[in-house]
């Protein structure tokens, strides 16, 4: 798995590559069928995957479900699947519903090995600065970990 | 801010690593890098020091950009300063660590029956 250069040099996207063992006919089923995508995504979806609709998922956070939507963009058998949605929208106390969406590609193309999975989230710069540091408060990692380690490192 | 950066700054002879070359000052950092916004009380908590002693060793931290006062209410609390690209690069590497268990994940139910 891969992050690209490029997305290193920007807060907007993240890019990421995979090869996986399997056929792209495959893989897309694992996209496409919205039982199939729940479970490896880690949401329960309301109803199948069709462009242009807007599909309800829930996933549990902390004992609670919490409520958001996709939308499916774009839908190209064994090569594309386009939706937007509303990343860590995870806190029940808020209505993301007018906030802003990222838009996720998964390309698929088939390789030897099986197929290449390239997965691309996009429009972060347009997320709202504190919902960015909650989602970040949520999860609790990052860069206070690296000063606790260099604390640690320095027998602090 | 990454460790990365930090070490960018002790090169350019910026006060960051001056300010982190105490060991109490390490220990309040260590305290505010997990227990987020915490008062003078708590940061003085388990120190051999009073605490006018501990909110001289902040403002040494504040000066050099590491920590910030903040008001909640009647209290005044201190956290650890972070600029908004730090935030926003943190996010992503959120986001990142997200993908990559969702795609190993994926990986396990595709690659099982082929």
């Amino acid at each position: 798995m891969t992050t690209t250069p490029k997305a290193a040099a920007t807060t907007d996207r993240i890019e990421k590559q995979r090869v996986l063992r399997a056929a792209p006919a495959r893989v897309w089923r694992a996209l496409s069928n919205a039982r199939e995508f729940g479970t490896w995504f880690g949401v329960e979806l309301s109803d199948d995957f069709v462009p242009g609709a807007t599909i309800r998922g829930t996933v549990a956070y902390q004992g609670q479900d919490v409520t958001f939507t996709f939308h499916i963009e774009r839908m190209e058998p064994e090569r594309l699947l386009a939706f937007r949605w509303h990343p860590f929208a995870v806190d029940p106390a808020i209505d993301y519903s007018r906030e802003p969406t990222t838009l996720v590609e998964l390309a698929l193309a088939p390789v030897p090995e099986g197929t290449l999975l390239t997965v691309t989230e996009s429009g972060f710069d347009q997320i709202p600065p504190a919902r960015r540091a909650k989602a970040f408060e949520m999860n609790g990692a990052g860069w206070a970990e690296q000063l606790q380690n260099i604390a640690r490192h320095v027998g602090a | 801010m990454s460790a990365r950066s930090l070490a960018a700054q002790a090169r350019t002879g910026a006060p960051i690593f001056a300010a982190l070359g105490d060991a109490t000052r390490l220990r309040i950092v260590a305290k505010l890098s997990s227990g987020g916004a915490l008062s003078i009380v708590r940061l003085t908590e388990g120190e051999a020091m009073t605490r006018q002693a501990i909110t001289k060793h902040l403002s040494v931290l504040a000066d050099a950009g590491l920590v910030r006062g903040v008001r909640r209410g009647r209290e005044r609390l201190w956290e650890l300063e972070r600029t908004p690209l730090d935030t926003a690069r943190r996010y992503l590497d959120l986001v990142s660590q997200r993908w990559n268990g969702a795609l190993a994940r994926l990986a396990a139910i595709v690659e099982v029956d082929d």
